[in-house]
């Protein structure tokens, strides 16, 4: 047939096709197209189309597409052209709907009748077409409407239509597992089929039903390793064969479930060895097919119950491929390299060489795949030669992707295997300044966290030379133009912390700095946020310590700018350094204590310091608290409100959100009940106390062991130790050996001989002394090795220091870490969580301020309480920071006694829970205007007042006291 | 789900055939071919066939003015892929005779035809030639 087009192709299809052939640009050839989707607009609509003009069209459509236009105009002929009698042009009509749609589109729905109706043709091509749609076609609403026939197509006589319904059931069992769950037997049953093909199908959904749920399939070891038998010795039709080899395909997929069936079964393991060593003798090492069973038995050995003798061919094939000239058998040598080290990691010495040639290969694949492979072999011993050289080749690279990929093991290697404190923040900061935006957040916060902890539990000394070293590198870095994000605010925190601890910088050098960057980077508010905050801490770390605070001009100019930012985190971090300016050394000192970051907050849960004031209050008259379980008026209030309920219900108005603490009431309810109705015959006072005894020790004895031994993995892993065991005791164990000099000299003398032999295969090439000095850093193989063990030593001692820390590993459980690590930030890293209630709050001591401050408050509040509650609460809410606005009326009313008409007829504290929870929920405008509306209308009072809340609210009376003296200011600041 | 797409691009990085095994919309196929076309056009003959790109591996492979390219997992076993477009180009062989880049631009559906039973689900599903054509063969005769 010649490539003039078949008997029926039109001269205009011939035209276009040629024209698209020849176009020389990519804009031409989209002119033609354009041009193309004119006139089948107007073509395709036309009535009476011939089948094969039509069918013709339908191929002009899937160009259309494929040359990257959108073609949509024509989808619905293409559905149409499903319906037609003739086998091709049906089979052209479901092709191009395949490649039109996905299966969610709107025509689907009509193309499923003709599915149906296909499937149960007398012409085995039809049914065949019809199983090619249904599996891409078909979604998880539809399986329903053609799974019986798909089912009855498993036992068809024509096998071509057996494996199409094998894939289209494996179809449904990849789109809903659960439609199809009763029917995975179906494909043990086809694996007996007699067809070849067949049974060369039916691996495919087996081999992911494996890999879902090993041990329901470990009674088909038997039958596996027996195909796979009958396959390597020819028994299957020549038709299978490629390049002399039989039924490569078969053998790969038939060694990649052994491969899941093997690993870690020694006995299922037992059964595989005689095949798999069978193949490998087999294979033709000549042919790329042959390298391709080959190299899947590699991985297969790596991954059963290890054999000496099949983990010695596999060594003999990886290094048949690193010697290889051929790239693509360097690159799979290099991934097989890295699979068989987790068992046997002696075996990459040997290699050496040749890993490292391939390390500085031009070729950017092979470049990668070996990263990959040093990175699984990393250990204490190496981590700085290869974390080095990953970073060197991260900045060389532009490929985002990839570089997020480096950096982030790159951290993950620094965090496991660091020497050194010192070694490790220049390493965090290459990182940071060279990839810093593809790093995670989370990182970042580690580093602080790292930085404010410290690495030795007692030394004192050495973690402030840490931080002195990390804030004179971080004021070394500012001068760099364009830093990351990330990297800038580990930089401003670091500073602010520590800038001015260690005495060498003055607090106009670092709050200098902190200003630049504010102006650098004036785009980017979490950056300026930080900045500010740092200012903060280093102006009340000069208070505290009684020095003379000038603020720089600079500084003034950038406080100016931020009061009157749009973004309310700024301005309400301005308006907090403002306020902290103004106050005393004491009470600066109380607030932001110097390097207390790390420090447990103390939060004293019994508000013992309100004491006086309640007692005062009470004397004046005020109601006692009564805790809601002892009011008698209870169940009137929760009448009215059921009542209230009903009548707001019909109102439309919803009052979900106030019945939070309803639950516990009830709760207590049936449980009496239970006791008292349900178990009748048990004598009464026992049942509940067995239930207690077996299930109350239990549950915090497991909470305690967990969290040991959370701690206590964590600080083993995070140091010193690499991540998979069994490769770190066999790994020390060699360096070990070669540190003794018999061993050394064997070590040299398998070096001496491997460079002789590559040297005898590449004579021109001499193996330079660099490479060998890199070479016996990465792998410990050669001269240097003396040195090694040392700093491994004092990577495990750093390891030994670690006790008290609680760092989870990263590499065992990423998302257990991730949130072990989220929950131990100190609060201090979480500044920014939380847009506006701050680390401030968090960070010093409100309970203790509160009491120097509550003088003034009354005083304030005498003063402010009036013109803060006469202002109309819905302008207050309006104001950025919504809950204060509220707050202030309610503080009134508790502290100072002056009562809020909206308020009066109400006890102070039951119109608590409403500042607590829209302060603590920090709502939008709209919201509060709606909650603040509600609690004039004085629907809030039966809320149960519990101390958690109370302490949101004290939270919230501090910042009230900082704002006090703005609060004229606040309120008629334009939002 | 081993094979994630199949492209034919000719040397000038035009798309001869386009074949997709998770759905794309037209934009992301459109910039996810510029991409990889761009990558392995400039691969030289030494290097491997093997590029890296995003979470796809592409195994590519050059014969004549035309380049195969299958995008893959990353636990799929690029050797068998580099073999299976392989043998793809010698079906082709077999039905076209000594197959060129405009038998494919003028029988495209026939090529697509013999990948429907080659590849299903993303999986290889036949390697026996004899019977990725059979129907192909029979369709002919039919119409």
């Amino acid at each position: 047939m010649g490539s003039q087009g078949g008997f029926y192709q039109s001269k205009e299809f011939l035209d276009l096709v040629k024209s698209i052939g020849e176009a020389r640009s990519k804009a031409e050839e989209d002119r033609i197209v354009l041009n193309e989707i004119e006139t089948l607009k107007r073509r395709i609509s036309e009535p009476d189309i011939p089948k094969r003009k039509m069918k013709e069209y339908i191929i002009r459509l899937v160009y259309i597409e494929m040359l990257g236009h959108d073609a949509s105009f024509g989808y619905i002929h293409a559905v149409k052209m499903t319906h037609d009698d003739s086998l091709l042009v049906k089979r052209t009509g479901y092709l191009a709907v395949t490649l039109f749609l996905n299966e969610d589109h709107d025509l689907i729905i009509l193309i499923v009748n003709t599915i149906q109706k296909d499937l149960k043709s007398d012409n085995y091509l039809v049914v065949c077409a019809a199983l090619n749609a249904v599996c891409k076609l078909i979604n998880e609403e539809t399986i329903p409407a053609v799974l019986p026939q798909v089912m009855e197509l498993l036992a068809h006589p024509k096998e071509a239509v057996r494996k199409k319904a094998i894939m289209a059931l494996h179809r449904f069992y990849q789109k809903s597992p659960s439609s199809v769950s009763h029917l995975v037997s179906n494909f043990r049953k086809r694996l007996c089929d007699n067809d070849p093909g067949v049974m060369g199908a039916t691996l495919c959904p087996l081999f992911e039903l494996i890999a879902r749920d090993v041990n329901s399939y470990k009674d088909l070891v038997i039958s596996f390793v027996s195909i796979l038998k009958q396959v390597a010795e020819r028994r299957l039709s020549k038709a299978y064969d490629c390049h002399q080899m039989p039924a490569p395909f078969i053998q790969i997929k038939l060694l990649k479930i052994l491969a899941l069936l093997g690993s870690g079964d020694k006995q299922a393991s037992e059964n595989m060895y005689t095949v798999v060593g069978d193949i490998f003798r087999k294979c033709d090492s000549s042919s790329n097919i042959g390298n391709a069973v080959l190299y899947e038995c590699i991985c297969c050995v790596s991954s059963i119950y290890p054999n000496p003798k099949l983990l010695e061919s596999a060594a003999d094939v990886i290094s048949r491929f690193l010697k290889s000239d051929s790239h693509n058998l360097k690159y799979m040598g290099i991934d097989a390299l890295g699979r068989l080290i987790k068992i046997s990691p002696e075996i990459a010495e040997q290699h050496q060489l040749a890993v490292i040639d391939c390390l500085e290969d031009p070729d950017d694949t092979l470049k990668r795949k070996t990263f990959e492979l040093l990175y699984k072999m990393t250990k204490s011993t190496n981590v700085e030669v290869i974390v080095d050289r990953m970073i060197d080749y991260m900045i060389s690279i532009s490929d985002n992707h990839y570089k997020t990929e480096i950096a982030s093991r790159c951290v993950e290697l620094a965090e496991q295997f660091a020497p050194s404190n010192q070694w490790f923040i220049q390493t965090m900061n290459r990182v940071f300044e060279h990839a810093g935006d593809l790093v995670n957040i989370k990182v970042a916060h580690s580093l602080m966290r790292l930085i404010a902890e410290g690495f030795g539990e007692d030394d004192d000394n050495a973690d402030s030379k840490l931080r002195s070293s990390a804030v004179e590198s971080y004021l070394r870095i500012l001068g760099e133009p364009k830093l990351p994000s990330v990297f800038l605010q580990v930089i401003c925190w670091v500073l602010g912390e520590y800038g001015t601890a260690d005495g060498m910088f003055s607090a106009s050098d670092i709050t200098g700095k902190l200003c630049d960057v504010a102006e650098a980077y004036s785009n980017d508010e979490t950056v300026k946020a930080y900045a500010t905050t740092a200012l903060m801490k280093i102006y009340a770390f000069e208070i505290a310590a009684r020095r003379k605070v000038d603020m720089l001009p600079e500084c003034q100019s950038l406080m100016e700018e931020l009061l009157a930012s749009h973004s309310t985190d700024l301005q309400q971090r301005a308006y907090e350094l403002q306020a902290v300016i103004g106050l005393d050394a004491h009470a600066v000192d109380c607030i932001m204590p110097s390097d207390a970051s790390c420090e447990d907050i103390e939060v004293d849960r019994d508000l013992s310091f309100l004491n006086d004031y309640i007692q005062e209050a009470i004397e004046k008259g005020a109601q006692p608290y009564i805790p809601e379980s002892e009011r008698s008026g209870m169940l009137n209030i929760s009448n009215f409100r059921n009542q209230d309920h009903h009548e707001a219900s019909s109102h439309g108005l919803r009052f979900e959100a106030y019945e939070l603490p309803k639950p516990a009431v009830q709760s207590r309810i049936p449980q009496a009940l239970i006791a008292s109705t349900e178990i009748v015959p048990v004598p009464e006072p026992m049942y509940p106390r067995e239930s207690y005894q077996t299930t109350m020790p239990s549950i915090p004895s497991d909470a305690g062991s967990a969290e040991l031994k959370l701690r206590l993995e964590g600080v083993q892993k995070k140091w010193g130790r690499p991540t998979y065991t069994p490769a770190t005791s066999t790994s020390n164990s060699t360096s070990q050996k070669t540190v003794n000099g018999t061993s050394q000299g064997d070590g040299a003398s398998t070096v001496s001989s491997m460079r002789e032999t590559y040297d005898s295969r590449k004579p021109q090439v001499e193996v330079s002394h660099e490479k060998q000095k890199l070479a016996a850093s990465l792998f410990g193989g050669s001269s240097k090795t003396e040195k090694r063990p040392a700093t491994g030593h004092k990577a495990a001692k750093a390891s030994s220091h670690m006790v008290e820390k609680s760092h989870v590993p990263k590499s065992s459980m990423e998302v257990a870490s991730d949130k072990a690590a989220s929950a131990q930030q100190p609060p201090d890293l979480l500044d920014l969580g939380e847009p506006t209630a701050t680390s401030t709050a968090l960070q010093l001591d409100p309970f203790k301020q509160l009491e120097g401050l509550l003088d003034t408050t009354e005083v304030a509040s005498a003063v402010n309480g009036a013109p803060a509650a006469s202002i109309s609460p819905d302008i207050m809410a309006l104001y950025v920071d919504t809950a204060a606005g509220i707050h202030n009326k309610n503080d009134a009313d508790l502290l100072s006694g002056l009562s809020n008409p909206s308020v009066t007829n109400m006890p102070g504290t039951t119109a608590m829970p409403q500042v607590t929870q829209s302060s603590s929920k920090r709502p939008n405008p709209k919201d509060s205007l709606e909650k603040d509306a509600l609690c004039r209308c004085g629907f809030a009072c039966s809320w149960a007042v519990d101390r958690t809340i109370i302490q949101a609210i004290l939270v919230f009376i501090y910042y009230y006291q900082i704002y006090a003296r703005d609060c004229h200011i606040n309120v008629i600041q334009p939002y | 789900m081993g094979i994630r797409f199949i492209l034919m691009v000719n040397k000038q990085g035009q798309t001869r055939l386009a074949q997709y095994y998770e759905w794309l919309t037209l934009e992301e196929r459109r910039a996810l071919e510029g991409e990889i076309v761009r990558k392995c056009l400039a691969r030289n003959e030494q290097q491997c066939s093997f590029v890296e790109h995003r979470n796809y591996k592409i195994v590519y492979r050059r014969y004549a003015s035309l380049f195969f390219l299958v995008g893959v997992d990353n636990d799929e076993n690029e050797l068998a892929i580099l073999e299976f477009i392989h043998l793809l180009v010698e079906t082709m062989d077999r039905h076209f005779g000594n197959v060129c880049e405009l038998d494919i631009m003028f029988h495209l559906e026939k090529a697509h035809f013999m990948l429907e039973e080659m590849v299903m689900n993303g999986s290889i599903v036949e390697t026996s030639k004899a019977n990725i054509l059979s129907p192909i063969q029979l369709m002919d005769k039919a119409s």
